[in-house]
């Protein structure tokens, strides 16, 4: 019987919830997404009926064909569930997706049974059925790549915060060693936390130790200019060191010319010299 | 320590043989250049040997305002006084030199103390040449 | 719908609401006063995309640089602010229009040191530099019209 939204739909999928369960895992596993490897074959049949349960219970009032709307909250919450549990497990976004959409053959098969005589009813149910399977087996590739995102952010946020310490090594001293690959966003980070560093610590000389830079190009040399340049408006004085035989090549045959940036060779030599600069001495007893 | 205080004029100290005087305000185009002519004004009059201006308030240094304190240190220099810029942020740092502007020939310092630091030493070296000869 | 899209503009004439709200305003430039008032605008605009502060000197910097090249490359005119976008994708942006004598050769305006007004010739170039989007519309005759625009990076 048609229910308020005119569809055949909602009824027939709780008359034969059975029938369609049983066959939908059979459509799993014909096209190949019942990966018994990755997973119980009990939890496979435990997920399958969940959601079919709650496909129920989301449409026993109608038929609404937007997803994203509170009648289908439950739903949405149960396929980010399966979602995050066969990423685990070493499911494809394709997998996961197709495990949704395998449930239209069951579906189809149930309708043909019970519209033989009315191809109108049958051509606009099937339609209904392959709109909504679709929309909710994309939304699972949605939750995916969401979760990639996530963790893709995450991770650059905690690289960025990891990799720029500034360290006070004397009285108007402070040290910054960089180590792996600058990029752009990453120089820009860097270039600020020392520059806020020298407010901080009130540091008259910022030395950039660059050993732990495997390369240096025309974008990380630049970058490098600015801070310098930058430090030198603010009052302070910034010092280049660790810069490996390669690395010099690079930057002249680059044509860079670092002017208003002293290079030394390595940090202790840039110490010495910070130190020369501020004023400091030391004396031996 | 004597200064003057008007609408829409900024404020110059003395303090020994310094000039300091602070930007509070966001700088409009008027103000910096009634700066200019008061400036000029005071350091011949007081013989002062260094002038620094704490611009530690500014948030926005466009090229205007940055060709502005290169004129005023320029003039500085040519009525005998050395100029020494003090607090410049370090988001106004890094825009001035993506803008293309490094202001040459302005000297620059963390703070007043600093900057105060710098004069000082300038002035005994120039002492300290004097006795020489 | 978004509070700040589709809504009139307003008159920059009513200086009460002076930064409060920096989107889908008109912000008449025909004094140094002006300019000022542009800054803070841009100033309150960024902070409502809740951009950092090197992300704001930059956006404000542009501001000031192209607001002063209105007047007085442009004798006055003109700048439009409004936040368009949605989420994480707001941008503000700004657009400063003037009828003056126009560019000639707006390749050569952008270039470092080219100047007409006595200055450095860093404003237009400048400007482009520290913006993310920069169009320039320009024709002797027919005044300038700089669209700029800039987001936030931070999540």
């Amino acid at each position: 019987m048609p229910d308020s939204s005119g569809s055949n739909l909602p009824g027939l999928l709780s008359r034969y919830q059975d029938r369609i369960l049983t066959d939908w895992i059979a459509a799993q596993s014909d096209v190949g997404v019942l990966r018994a490897d990755l997973m119980r074959e009990a939890e496979i049949r435990r997920q399958s009926r969940s959601f079919l349960t709650h496909l129920i219970a989301a449409t026993k009032n109608g038929l609404n064909f937007d997803i994203e709307s509170d009648q289908w909250q439950d739903v949405r919450d149960m396929l980010t569930e399966v979602t995050n549990y066969r990423v685990d497990h070493g499911f494809t976004p394709t997998e996961t997706a197709t495990f949704i959409m395998a449930l239209k053959q069951p579906i189809f098969e149930c309708l043909r049974d019970q519209f033989k005589d009315d191809p109108n009813t049958l051509v606009n149910e099937a339609w209904s059925a392959t709109v909504l399977l679709d929309k909710l087996g994309l939304y699972t590739n949605d939750i995916y790549l969401r979760g990639r995102e996530d963790i893709i952010q995450r991770q650059q946020q905690e690289m960025l915060e990891l990799s720029t310490p500034v360290v006070q090594l004397w009285d108007r001293i402070v040290a910054l060693p960089l180590i792996g690959t600058l990029d752009s966003s990453r120089a820009q980070i860097v270039m600020e936390n020392l520059l806020e560093a020298v407010v901080e610590s009130k540091a008259e000389i910022v030395i950039i130790d660059i050993t732990g830079v495997p390369t240096v190009d025309t974008l990380v040399a630049q970058h490098l200019l600015k801070t310098a340049a930058a430090a030198k408006l603010m009052g302070a004085e910034c010092v280049i060191s660790g810069i490996r035989p390669q690395i010099a090549q690079t930057i002249v045959h680059l044509g860079v010319e670092l002017p208003q940036v002293a290079t030394k060779a390595d940090l202790q030599s840039a110490f010495a010299h910070a130190l020369k600069r501020t004023g400091v001495t030391f004396s031996s007893r | 320590m004597t200064h003057y205080l008007e609408p829409s004029r900024i404020p110059i100290f003395q303090i020994g043989d310094c000039l300091l005087l602070t930007i509070q305000v966001d700088l409009e185009d008027r103000m910096i250049m009634t700066l200019k002519d008061d400036l000029a004004e005071r350091i011949a009059k007081s013989h002062a040997k260094g002038v620094l201006i704490d611009i530690s308030a500014l948030d926005v240094v466009d090229s205007f305002i940055g060709r502005m304190l290169a004129n005023i240190s320029a003039i500085a220099r040519i009525l005998d006084a050395s100029t020494v810029i003090v607090g410049m942020r370090p988001a106004v740092a890094i825009t001035l030199v993506e803008l293309g502007m490094s202001l040459q020939g302005v000297r620059t310092a963390l703070d007043v103390d600093r900057g105060m630091e710098l004069i000082r030493r300038d002035t005994s070296e120039e002492a300290g040449r004097l006795h020489e000869a | 719908m978004r509070p700040e899209q589709g809504r009139p503009t307003r008159g920059g004439t009513d200086r009460e609401s002076d930064g409060a709200d920096a989107a889908g305003e008109v912000i008449p430039i025909h004094t140094g006063a002006d300019v000022s008032r542009v800054r803070r605008v841009a100033t309150a605009a960024m902070a409502t995309i809740g951009a950092s502060k090197i992300e704001t000197t930059r956006m404000v910097t542009a501001a000031s640089e192209l607001a002063r090249n209105t007047l007085e490359h442009g004798g006055g005119g003109e700048m439009r602010i409004a936040i368009v976008g949605r989420m994480s994708k707001r941008k503000v942006e700004m657009t400063f229009i003037d009828q003056g004598p126009g560019i000639p050769d707006i390749h050569r305006a952008l270039t470092d040191g080219y100047s007409t007004g006595g200055g450095l010739g860093l404003g237009l170039s400048g400007a482009k530099r520290l913006c993310k989007e920069f169009e320039i519309k320009s024709a002797p005759g027919e005044g300038t019209i700089v669209k700029v625009a800039s987001w936030t990076e931070r999540p």
